[in-house]
C-alpha cells in the first residue's frame, strides 16, 4: 500500500509518522508543500506540528497552501486522507471537515498520554479493530474541538464523531476531557467517511519500551483494511 | 489605499485569553472591568483607488483567509 506525508513548513511529526507507516509495511512518500501532485496514494496524511508557525489561525495558511488542492481532489474522489493534529486543524481549515479546533480551554499546551474511546468502527480506518478504547498521546495547544449545534447534530445524525476522549475504561466523563472539546469530541470524519482527523497521535505509540502499543493496533489494522 | 479589518469570535464563543486578561485586570485592581474579548487587528494596504472594489476584495479576503466564520465575525472599518 502506498501512502504519502505531506510535510509543511513547521511540520514536525512528518519523519515520526513515516517511521510509522513504513514499520507496518506502507510504502511511504514525503511530499513538500510547494508541489503541485501527489504520488500515487492510497492513504494521504497530514502531520502534526506548527505548519507556518501557527500563524493567523492554526492550520489556516497551510490550508491554501499549493499541494490541497490536490489532498482535496484526492479526499472528493474517495481517497482516504488522515490528518492527525495540526493535520486535523488543516483539515478544518480546508473545509473538509466540520468544524474548528479552539485553544484550550486552559489555556496551556497539552502533552499527555490519554484513552480514545473508538465511536464508530464501520469505516476504512477502524473496521475489524481489536480493541475499543485506545491510550493514545496528545500534544496541543489548540485542541479543543468546537462546531455549532446543527454541525454537532449532523456529525452526531450520520455517526460522523470518529473518537471519544475518555478513561481508561471507555467512560466518556468530564474529568476525561483534556482540553474543553465540546462533548468529549478527540475525532471525526466526513459524511463519507474517508477522511478522518484527531487530535491523538498514534504514531507516537508504536514502541513499547518508548510508549505504548495502541498507535500500533490502529496502523496494522489500517494496513489490514486497505489490502 | 488601506483597509483596515477587525476580526472577533462571535458572542457566545469561548475565549479562554480575554477572560485571563480580564481576571488579571481584576488582580491589578481594575474590579470594573467585567468581561475582556480579545481580537485580531489588520491593516491592508491593497493596490486601488476606488474604495468600493477595494472593500469588495478585502471582503472576499476575510471570507476566504482572514475570519474563520465558524467562530469569527470580521468587521472592515
Amino acid at each position: 500500500m502506498n501512502s504519502s506525508v505531506i510535510i509543511f513548513p513547521g511540520s514536525n511529526c512528518d519523519r515520526d509518522m513515516d517511521v510509522a507507516l513504513k514499520k507496518f509495511g506502507f510504502k511511504n512518500k514525503m511530499v513538500w508543500h510547494d508541489d503541485n501532485k501527489l504520488p500515487k496514494s492510497d492513504l494521504i496524511v497530514l502531520p502534526g506540528g506548527f505548519s507556518y508557525g501557527d500563524y493567523l489561525r492554526c492550520g489556516s495558511i497551510a490550508g491554501k497552501s499549493k499541494i490541497i488542492q490536490s489532498v482535496i481532489d484526492f479526499a472528493n474522489s474517495g481517497g482516504l486522507v488522515l490528518g492527525i493534529c495540526n493535520g486535523f486543524q488543516i483539515l478544518t481549515e480546508t473545509g473538509l471537515l466540520k468544524g474548528v479546533l479552539q485553544q484550550n480551554k486552559n489555556i496551556e499546551f497539552i502533552c499527555k498520554n490519554i484513552f480514545v474511546k473508538i465511536n464508530n468502527n464501520k469505516n476504512k480506518f477502524f473496521e475489524n479493530i481489536n480493541k475499543d478504547v485506545l491510550e493514545l498521546h496528545i500534544a496541543h495547544n489548540e485542541g479543543n474541538y468546537f462546531c455549532t449545534e446543527d454541525e454537532l447534530k449532523s456529525l452526531e445524525d450520520n455517526n460522523q464523531i470518529a473518537a471519544y476522549y475518555c478513561n481508561s475504561d471507555g467512560e466518556i466523563d468530564e474529568k476525561s476531557n483534556p482540553n474543553g472539546a465540546i462533548k468529549n469530541i478527540a475525532g471525526i470524519f466526513n459524511e463519507k467517511k474517508n477522511i478522518l482527523g484527531m487530535m491523538p497521535h498514534p504514531e507516537r505509540m508504536i514502541d513499547q519500551s518508548l510508549s505504548g502499543e495502541d498507535g500500533s493496533i490502529f496502523f496494522e489494522n489500517l494496513l489490514k483494511n486497505l489490502k | 489605499m488601506k483597509v483596515k479589518v477587525i476580526v472577533t469570535l462571535k458572542s457566545g464563543v469561548l475565549d479562554p485569553q480575554g477572560k485571563a486578561i480580564q481576571q488579571t485586570l481584576n488582580g491589578m485592581g481594575f474590579a470594573n472591568v467585567k468581561e475582556v474579548r480579545q481580537g485580531k487587528y489588520f491593516d491592508i494596504n491593497i493596490d486601488e483607488s476606488d474604495e468600493q472594489k477595494a472593500k469588495l476584495s478585502v471582503e472576499e479576503i476575510c471570507k476566504k483567509l482572514l475570519a474563520n466564520q465558524v467562530i469569527e465575525d470580521f468587521k472592515i472599518i
